[in-house]
């Protein structure tokens, strides 16, 4: 009876099947493909894989078309689908020094072993609208001339070239056998270990990490980075079922990662040395590797006995909004129904100008 | 709580786990492991009545914000033989309750109702239901922050040892000062109270209005916050206080009018905003309440054709119609 959103079911029902048209589009203009995603549109499907947290190409190419190429509702759609699928163990850790390189660079030397391979990159293009990706035509299949010699198959890693002198901190887990935290089955934990800030960061926004990242070169928690090294390839990921006893490879994936170097000035127990900070991505996700090495370089503050002083170093404030599902979700729950709150913040102000007026008029007499 | 009731908490929902009824996807949409899981968060949210449980919440395909994690609680403790209720706003029939009672009518298959007092398992946003419920039922609030000291102290760390030692002195000031400010305590929803004289609790969004209702309550009311991943619960009958000052008690909303349709002088009401004049009236929030009282032939001042003509007027310009 009290009618003001009655109908509800009805309107909800309505509203799909608008969405679905608006998805379509133009009947005239023929339907988008998965495998046109999938192939054309890849750094997005990259991107939707790496927040949603799952490797599938085609899944993440269904989510984007679902979502009108709305990249964080198609995270959310797999993200939503991921958690309902069964777990039957972890991987062992992928070795990127075993990487497949299509592209490795590193700002630190100007040569070194393995070379600098530029591979797929658009750092070096003109931004210039390219009008003949217009031409009805197309562009037909463009070709790249095969290298003269191969990379080199297995391409030590910047870090640990430097590690030889001991100018950078060794990364070693602290106990091998220690499980790794898992934000998809157990929640945050403060203070949060690394393990856990990572798989956060890991999917954590891009555009808020981008964001963080440069906040901390602009003077909100400098800690002087060197991009030491960013290398893009397959990787092989093997699994150790238990019952067998040997890893079996399942297959290979691509990642893009990120070794950032950055200063320590010391302490008085440990000499000046290079600090890392770390980012690791599914696909071809340059950007949010770089703004997550350097996000997770400034959340160790606290264990390099750095003063906490901004933003991109405070872990609660960094881990607990980085997340797009959770951040979209719940800036969008406005759209939902306040009225019960609403009239009690109606009956609370008009009691408090109530009482207002009444104590002006008692100032007045 | 009763002994009974633990037991329907943790045994329910299993017999149903080898069914499945939207493809693809187990009873309920979660996973029996995750379903087990929240559980026993349940049953410790219980034991220590107040305490936030931290839980590994999942995602659910709501989003955030809008009752995911009342979806898991509902999910975990519904079996095939629940009859479920879904309000938000105290009303069945807001866009975000039918979406959630459709969710579990697809993936659960279960009876669903408008009847409080027919429900075994109530969902609920923002409101208490005005008819009482019973032993027998479960009331489950969807929880968008369940740290009642957020607004004071952004820091989890330091909200944990706060309750740890129960050290809730800032909360008493905050209070004390809108009183300095305002001359009385402007806070209206979300009105924080302390449960069994142990830890300081927020009610969800409930107006003020519901809280005294939380004292006492013959029902078992289980608070899940999904995206802040945590389960907290009163257990029947247990102690809840709203806080206070010996020279300025507690006090709920009153309305200067009753309920245009039915007639009621002591439930929530709903401002309805009838032309750009100023011209109003006011509804019952619980649209159940409110419908049961007009079949038993209560009325208020605009009822019958009065009433038919409005809600023709209100429906046919109503902005979610045809989304």
């Amino acid at each position: 009876m009290y009618v003001a959103v009655k109908g509800g079911e009805q309107a909800i029902l309505n509203s799909h099947k608008v969405i679905a048209e608006e998805r379509r589009g133009d009947p005239a203009v023929p339907e988008l493909t998965l495998a046109q995603v999938k192939e054309q549109m890849q750094l997005a499907v990259d991107r939707v894989m790496t927040e949603g947290s799952l490797y599938d190409r085609d899944l993440a190419a269904l989510a984007i078309k679902q979502a009108q190429g709305d990249l964080v509702e198609a995270i959310f759609l797999l993200r939503a689908y991921r958690t309902t699928l069964t777990r039957f163990g972890a991987t062992l850790p992928i070795d990127t020094a075993k990487m497949a390189v299509r592209r490795r660079i590193s700002a630190a030397y100007k040569d070194l072993p393995g070379g600098q391979v530029l591979g797929p990159s658009y750092d070096y293009t003109h931004r210039l609208l390219d009008f003949a990706l217009a031409a009805e035509e197309g562009v037909g299949a463009p070709q790249v001339d095969m290298a003269e010699e191969p990379v080199d198959e297995s391409i030590p890693r910047v870090t640990d070239i430097l590690n030889h002198e001991g100018l950078i901190e060794e990364e070693v887990a602290a106990d091998d056998e220690a499980r790794v935290a898992d934000l998809t089955r157990e929640p945050m934990e403060f203070p949060a270990e690394r393990d856990m800030r990572l798989q956060n960061l890991a999917r954590g926004d891009e555009g808020f990490l981008l964001a963080l990242g440069y906040s901390t070169q602009r003077g909100y928690g400098r800690n002087h980075p060197f991009a030491g090294e960013i290398r893009l390839g397959e990787v092989a990921v093997a699994f150790e079922p238990e019952e067998l006893g040997f890893p079996i490879e399942i297959g290979e994936i691509t990642v893009s990662e990120c070794q950032m170097i950055n200063q320590f000035a010391g302490s008085a127990e440990r000499p000046p040395q290079f600090t890392r900070g770390y980012g690791l991505a599914f696909g071809h996700c340059e950007r949010k590797t770089m703004a997550m090495a350097l996000v997770d370089r400034a959340l160790r503050a606290r264990e390099l006995d750095e003063t906490v002083d901004y933003p991109a170093q405070d872990e609660e404030f960094v881990l607990y909004h980085s997340d797009n599902v959770e951040a979209s979700g719940f800036v969008q729950h406005l759209k939902l129904p306040h009225y019960v709150d609403f009239q009690s913040e109606l009956q609370l102000i008009r009691s408090l100008r109530r009482r207002h007026d009444e104590e002006q008029m008692e100032a007045a007499e | 709580m009763t002994g009974t009731q633990t037991a329907a908490v943790a045994e329910t929902a299993a017999p149903a786990a080898a069914e499945t009824t939207e493809d693809g996807y187990n009873f309920a949409y979660l996973d029996e492991q995750t379903k087990r899981m929240i559980r026993r968060c349940i049953l410790k949210a219980v034991a220590v009545p107040g305490y936030q449980v931290p839980f590994g919440g999942r995602e659910m395909p709501l989003p955030y914000g809008w009752g995911t994690g009342g979806m898991q609680v509902t999910a975990s403790i519904i079996g095939a033989n629940d009859t479920l209720k879904v309000i938000d706003q105290g009303a069945d029939d807001t866009t975000n309750a039918v979406n959630i009672r459709r969710f579990f009518a697809r993936t659960a298959d279960v009876e669903t109702t408008e009847t409080t007092g027919e429900a075994s398992i109530i969902q609920t946003r923002h409101r208490v239901p005005e008819d009482p419920m019973t032993e027998d039922q479960i009331l489950v609030l969807q929880v968008p922050q369940p740290e009642p000291l957020r607004s004071l102290e952004p820091r989890e760390i330091e909200c944990r040892k706060m309750h740890a030692y129960k050290e809730y002195g800032l909360m008493q000031v905050s209070l004390y000062e809108d009183i300095a400010r305002f001359g009385e305590i402007a806070t209206s929803y979300s009105y924080p109270v302390m449960v069994n004289d142990r830890y300081l609790m927020s009610p969800t969004p409930i107006p003020k209005f519901d809280n005294p209702k939380l004292d006492s309550y013959p029902a078992l009311q289980l608070y899940g916050a999904g995206r802040e991943k945590r389960i907290y619960a009163i257990p029947p009958y247990t102690k809840v206080k709203s806080l206070d000052f010996d020279d300025h008690p507690f006090q709920v909303q009153q309305w200067e009018e009753n309920c245009a349709l039915c007639g009621a002088e002591d439930t929530f009401l709903d401002e309805v905003i009838l032309d750009d004049r100023g011209g109003k009236m006011y509804v019952c929030s619980d649209s159940h309440y409110c419908a049961r009282r007009r079949a038993e032939g209560h009325s208020g001042k605009l009822s019958g054709s009065a009433a038919a003509a409005y809600a023709a007027a209100v429906g046919a310009d109503q902005p979610e119609k045809g989304a």
